[in-house]
Formats: C-alpha cells, sequence, structure tokens
C-alpha cells in the first residue's frame, strides 16, 4: 500500500517546505519536489500543512469505568479528530489502571481499534490511594511509560519520597498531579479576585506550588526523574526553574486552557471552566505563555477530562473538575498565540510532537524517511466550530463550545493508515 | 407598570444601575404602606404564580417572599429541598423542569452554591429573584438594608457605613457592598484576617479594617453579622470568647461611632457574641425595622419584574 501526499507544505526542522510526500505501508519512504510513482491513495494537501502526529502525554480515556464519558475507541476517535495520533492514558479508571491485566486491557482495546497509539500510564501507589506502592515494575515489563496518580497527590512525604526512588530503581518517570489537599480544602476556583467576587472557595496556587517544592526536593534525594502535570502559577515555574538551573532531572507540561484563559472565564458560572487546577489569574496565564516561549516549558499536554452533560450540567460547587482537550488544543493555541504572533509555530508544533515524545522516550515526533507515517494534515485557513454535534468525544465539556476557530484538521494518519478524514 | 424592569432577573445588585435602586426603594415605600394596612392586600398579581425554591433551608427569608408574594395576591408555591426529590437525588435541572411544567411565573430560589439563580434562569426561561447563593450574593437582603438606611437617613451619599464580622462568609456583605457603593456610600468591612476574603479593595473599592476602633471611627451606620460557631472547626478562629474581645459592637465600642450611628444586622443574631444586647436593643438599633421592610422590598420587586398594576 503506497499513498502520496502531493502539493503541501510539509514541516521538516521547523520549517514549512513544500514537498512530496510518499508512503510505504508504514512508513515515510521518500520526501522529495516531485515524486511520481504509481500510489494506491493520492491525498492532495494543496493549501494545507503536514505535520508530526500530535503526541498528548496526558488525558483519561475513562475506560473502564465510566464508559458513559468516554471510551477507548471513542477517546481514539477524538484524539484523531484533533490531529493526534499518540496519546498516553492516566490510571484513574475503574478499577484504578494499577497491575498489569489493566493495562493489557486497555493495549488491547487499544490494538482492536487502531486510531491512535494508546501508551499507558500506571498507578504510582495502589488504586491511587497514596498508601502503597504499586507493581510499577511489572507494569513496566508490560509497556507503561510512566507511573501516576493524577488526579490525587501522594500527601505523605515519606510515601513519595519511596514511591520516587523505587520508580528510580527501574528507571520510571514519575508524574505528579500537584495539589496539597489541605490547601486545596473544598476550593472550586482559583484563589483570588473571581473567587472573592463569586463567593466561591478558593485553590490556592499554593496548594500547587508546596508540592512541586517538596515533590523537586524528594525526588533529587531519590534520584528521580519527575514530570510535572499540569503547570500553572509563576511561582511554581519559578521553583521549576530554579530545579533544572541545577540541573535536575524535572519536566512539566502545561494545558492549551491555562495559556489562553484566566480565572475571569469563571465569572459566568460555566462549569465548563472548571477544573483542576483552576484557571489561574492573568499574571500566572502570562508567565506560563512565557515559560512555553522560552523553553522552560516542556510541552503541551491537553488534560482530556470527559464528563457527562448531566455531571456537568449542576450547580457549580457540585459539577466535577475537568474538560475536553483533544479536538480543541490545536485550533485554539493556533488561533489564540501563534496567529497573534504571541508564539512561533514552531513553537506550538514542537511542544506538541517532539518535545513531548521526548520526555516519555515515545517513538514519533518529526517527519523523516524510515519514520513512521504519523501525520496530521491541517488547513490552516479553514475554520472549524466546535458544536455538540460535530465534537467526536462522548462528553462536550469544553468552555470553547460552539466556537469558530480558523484552523481545520484535515487528516489523520498513524503507520500509514487515514485514522481521521475531514467530511 | 415600568417595562425597564419587566421580566429581569435580579441575581445580584451589579445588574441594576444606581437610578434603577432608587426606583426601586420608592416602590418600596408604597408597599410599605400597604402592609401598614388593616386588609394588607392588593389584588396587582392576581393570576400570576410565584414559587419559593428553597434548596437551603431558611425560614425567615421564605417567609418573607411568601408573603410579599400573597400580598399581592400571586399564588404561591413552595418548594422546599427537605421533603422533596433533590432529597431523592433529582437534579436542580429536573426539579426546574418539572416545576416550570406547572406554570410558574417567577422563581425566588435560595441555595448553598453560587450561581445556582442563573441556571433556574437557564432551566426555566422565567425570571429569578436571588434569595441567597452560597457567599455570593443576597441582592434582597442589600435592599431591604440599603431601604433601611435611606428610609432614616434620605440619603446614602457620603455615609460612612462599617460592617463587622465573618465578611468571608458572608453575600450579605458582597451584594451590601455592590449597592451601597452605587449609591455612594463609604463602606469599610472588618474582622479578623482569617475571615476576611483576598482583593476586598481591588473588587469591591472598600476599606479593610482588622481594628474594630479604627473600623467604626466617626461611622454613620454600624452593622454586624453573624458568627458561625462552625469556623471554630475550619480553624479560622480560637474561640467566640476571643472573637468577642475584638470585635463586639456594645456601649464600649460604639463610642468611636458617631452618636447618632444606625445599628444593623442581618440576624439571626448571636446575642453576646458579635453583638451584645445593650446595642441590639438601643435607641438607634433598627434591626427589627429591617424585617418588616425586607417584605416591602420583596413586594417591589415582584411587582417591577411581573409588571403588576398600580
Amino acid at each position: 500500500m503506497k499513498t502520496i501526499i502531493k502539493n503541501a507544505q510539509v514541516y521538516l526542522d521547523g520549517n514549512l517546505t513544500k514537498k512530496d510526500l510518499l508512503i510505504d505501508r508504514k512508513r515515510i519512504s521518500k520526501i522529495a519536489d516531485f515524486i511520481d510513482v504509481k500510489a494506491d491513495k493520492i491525498i492532495d494537501a494543496k493549501g494545507s500543512v503536514v505535520f508530526p502526529g500530535f503526541i498528548d502525554i496526558h488525558c483519561h480515556l475513562r475506560d473502564p469505568g465510566h464508559t458513559y464519558k468516554e471510551d477507548i475507541p471513542t477517546g481514539m476517535k477524538s484524539a484523531a479528530k484533533g490531529g493526534f495520533t499518540s496519546i498516553c492514558a492516566m490510571p484513574n479508571t475503574v478499577p484504578v489502571t494499577d497491575n498489569i491485566a489493566s493495562v493489557e486491557y486497555i493495549q488491547l482495546r487499544a490494538k482492536e481499534h487502531g486510531f491512535a497509539r494508546v501508551y499507558v500510564i500506571g498507578a504510582l501507589t495502589k488504586q491511587s490511594k497514596g498508601e502503597e506502592i504499586s507493581e510499577m515494575a511489572t507494569m513496566k515489563s508490560g509497556g507503561i511509560v510512566a507511573v501516576s496518580d493524577d488526579g490525587k497527590c501522594v500527601q505523605n512525604a515519606r510515601l513519595m519520597l519511596s514511591c520516587l526512588r523505587y520508580a528510580s530503581n527501574f528507571d520510571i518517570p514519575v508524574i505528579v498531579h500537584p495539589e496539597d489537599y489541605d490547601l486545596a480544602g473544598r476550593g472550586q476556583i482559583t484563589g483570588g479576585k473571581v473567587a472573592t467576587q463569586l463567593g466561591l472557595s478558593g485553590i490556592p496556587g499554593l496548594a500547587e506550588e508546596v508540592i512541586i517544592a517538596r515533590d523537586i526536593m524528594l525526588a533529587e534525594s531519590a534520584g528521580a526523574r519527575l514530570h510535572i502535570a499540569h503547570i500553572s502559577t509563576a511561582r511554581s515555574l519559578d521553583l521549576v526553574r530554579h530545579a533544572k538551573d541545577r540541573g535536575l532531572p524535572v519536566t512539566c507540561e502545561v494545558t492549551p486552557h491555562h495559556l489562553v484563559l484566566n480565572e475571569d472565564a469563571c465569572l459566568t458560572f460555566d462549569t465548563n471552566t472548571k477544573m483542576k487546577p483552576p484557571l489561574r489569574s492573568e499574571k500566572d496565564r502570562q508567565a506560563c505563555v512565557e515559560a512555553l516561549r522560552d523553553g522552560l516549558i516542556d510541552c503541551i499536554a491537553t488534560d482530556h477530562a470527559p464528563h457527562a452533560d448531566f455531571e456537568k450540567e449542576r450547580e457549580f460547587d457540585q459539577a466535577p473538575f475537568g474538560i475536553i482537550g483533544f479536538e480543541t488544543a490545536f485550533p485554539v493555541l493556533y488561533d489564540k498565540l501563534v496567529k497573534p504572533g504571541i508564539i512561533s509555530l514552531s513553537t506550538l508544533v514542537d511542544n506538541l510532537t517532539q518535545k513531548p515524545a521526548s520526555i516519555l522516550g515515545l517513538p514519533g515526533g518529526s517527519i523523516k524517511v524510515g519514520a513512521k507515517a504519523d501525520l496530521t494534515i491541517i488547513n490552516l485557513d479553514e475554520s472549524s466550530t466546535f458544536t455538540k454535534e460535530n465534537i467526536v468525544s462522548k462528553s462536550k465539556n469544553t468552555p470553547w463550545l460552539d466556537q469558530t476557530m480558523s484552523s481545520r484538521v484535515k487528516y489523520t494518519i498513524k503507520s500509514g493508515m487515514i485514522t481521521y478524514q475531514d467530511k | 407598570m415600568n417595562p425597564q424592569f419587566l421580566g429581569r432577573n435580579v441575581f445580584d445588585l451589579d445588574d441594576y444601575s444606581r437610578e434603577e435602586i432608587l426606583y426601586i426603594l420608592e416602590a418600596a415605600k408604597g408597599m410599605k404602606e400597604i402592609n401598614l394596612r388593616e386588609y394588607k392586600k392588593i389584588p396587582t398579581l392576581r393570576g400570576k404564580t410565584v414559587c419559593t425554591l428553597f434548596v437551603e433551608n431558611s425560614t425567615r427569608t421564605r417567609m418573607s417572599f411568601e408573603l410579599a408574594a400573597n400580598r399581592l395576591s400571586a399564588d404561591v408555591v413552595s418548594f422546599q429541598a427537605s421533603v422533596s426529590a433533590l432529597q431523592k437525588g433529582e437534579s436542580l435541572q429536573d426539579t426546574v423542569y418539572t416545576l416550570n411544567a406547572m406554570g410558574i411565573d417567577l422563581y425566588c430560589i435560595r441555595h448553598s452554591s453560587p450561581g445556582s439563580p442563573q441556571m433556574v434562569h437557564k432551566y426555566s426561561g422565567k425570571p429569578v429573584i436571588n434569595g441567597g447563593d452560597g457567599r455570593h450574593a443576597h441582592p434582597t437582603q442589600a435592599l431591604l438594608d440599603i431601604y433601611s438606611i435611606w428610609e432614616k437617613k434620605g440619603d446614602l451619599k457620603d455615609l460612612k457605613i462599617t460592617i463587622v464580622g465573618d465578611i468571608l462568609h458572608s453575600r450579605v456583605v458582597r451584594s451590601n457592598l455592590i449597592g451601597m457603593s452605587k449609591l455612594g456610600a463609604k463602606v469599610t468591612v472588618c474582622g479578623p484576617k482569617t475571615l476576611m476574603p483576598g482583593n476586598m479593595e481591588s473588587v469591591y473599592g472598600c476599606k479593610v479594617e482588622y481594628d474594630l476602633g479604627k473600623a467604626l471611627d466617626n461611622a454613620d451606620v454600624v452593622m454586624g453579622l453573624r458568627m458561625q460557631l462552625e469556623r471554630m472547626s475550619e480553624g479560622l478562629f480560637p474561640s467566640l470568647e476571643e472573637y468577642s474581645k475584638h470585635y463586639v459592637l456594645s456601649n464600649e465600642t460604639l463610642k468611636y461611632a458617631k452618636p447618632s450611628a444606625l445599628i444593623m444586622h442581618p440576624g439571626p443574631m448571636n446575642r453576646g457574641v458579635e453583638i451584645l444586647p445593650e446595642i441590639a436593643d438601643s435607641k438607634h438599633s433598627i434591626i427589627v425595622e429591617q424585617v418588616a421592610n425586607g417584605v416591602a422590598i420583596r413586594m417591589a420587586l415582584m411587582f417591577l419584574i411581573l409588571g403588576g398594576k398600580a
């Protein structure tokens, strides 16, 4: 099976170059100015850009346990629609993905449907209860790429130290969702002026910052690889900068929503502005953008977190935390950050491709001959609208519902197979 | 009938201009006169149905809303969470759909969750009066407080109003800050730091004092707030006794305020904790009148929103 992508601008080494691209079965076999061979399929990508397939190292597929929110096939399809070819599933399923059998269930379901490469992140502690270390070495032999109790945070510093030491023993990266439960309390949105105005309990930035400070110190002592999920405040970034300056193997990610929205979005009581960590102050948002630009932040991750309408259509303080993210990630960031010239297209793309890949040592992330043909073809001048009808995820919980962005994913290709095609 | 008010929601006072607030006060004055009659009823809202949807319990506020509706001859249905389908796990959305199918014209809601009045409007398409949503807002209480001051002082402009107590958990303070500022009052809030939300000055343009003497200095109006025992277990203050030592309204502390200062409290009071009986029952106290004015304010709002004929 041979496919030629013709007339496209191809993203090569950070630049857009007009090339044709030949895919032979699963791999890219040729990149040239003009390719004229007999092919089974020709994709005319005139007007579009061919990017490496996007890679998301932080998502929630809800399967097993909450398949009314999302399941593995719909999650993969949603990812494919957003241009993602590789995604990493967090273990907060029901039951928790804390053992080899659960890991294999996700891998099998993913393979059966094949719309994306799904990598599994195993739980850091058994049932993510923060009490005992999970069987992470066994899970690693089954293919997990990291361990995390995402959504929860080990409160006990002694146990966290032990987890980090054990993980480093088997060379497994540890992803932390930094949240001190006592400081976060029953907080609903960020502690700050909007929380004061709306009479909602605040989650102070401190709840995140004290755990990041703690875990950097613990990871240093343990000699472990620490990755900080969804960083959201200026002071958190200062802590990471300090750690990196000292040469510690600490990385961090930021979500699209923390890059483009601030606490003011909550003023309407829209429960689709409620997530953890919460949308922060404008000052924090700007610090995140700046850190993305200067490379302090290591990648963008969606934290795709589906919840059903009936769960989100609740009183603000009773609605669950989280929003979906695959389908909106690129179009929103392109419009809000790249088009106004705040960050470059290559900063956006690299943070969605090679940079996340390198954090967890995943394949992919660049377009080159011999590599797996994981590609995303996007028309930067054709608009798309996120309506309940055309969102592919089972859940529609996004703050950008019914908004129109100026770019549109046309094709997503994984290992030479088309996993999403527009219209 | 003033079309400007027809079908409006009262989520909070930020949606209302200074002129509109003054208009509501004038309307309430007329309603108060009705409440003093022997036959306290006018036929103006005959055929309209008002629902008091109280998801959080409150006998006083619910009675005030229901009396207001009754006196305007509206039909009143009362929904109480403790004896309703909400107890059986029905969502607020479904509850509103169900009530709406019965033909409700106006909702008055009390709920512990901020933003729930907006939800009731979204699901019903009908006007909603917020009777208190969590710590967020309590606009009818603010209007009755403002009315009570306006009635005594004629104008709020440049009055120094000091509100003392648990500012953090008070929806009354938030709505009052918005409304009183619109009428030109200078509001100072006072309480221990652990019960004071951040950003008060920048959000509301008020003054923050932690020392009661400074806060009361030269005040024209002094309002105490209920101090709740449960804040102790939340680690926000050590004991009612220590709180009282520093923040109680007494003859001794009130000596900093103007001698004519009005004394107010939204109730229910903890006598001896945030206010001493000598102050609560003093000749400058208008605490009981506030309750009477509450019925008049709620009548005025229902009248204006449902377009009653004068």
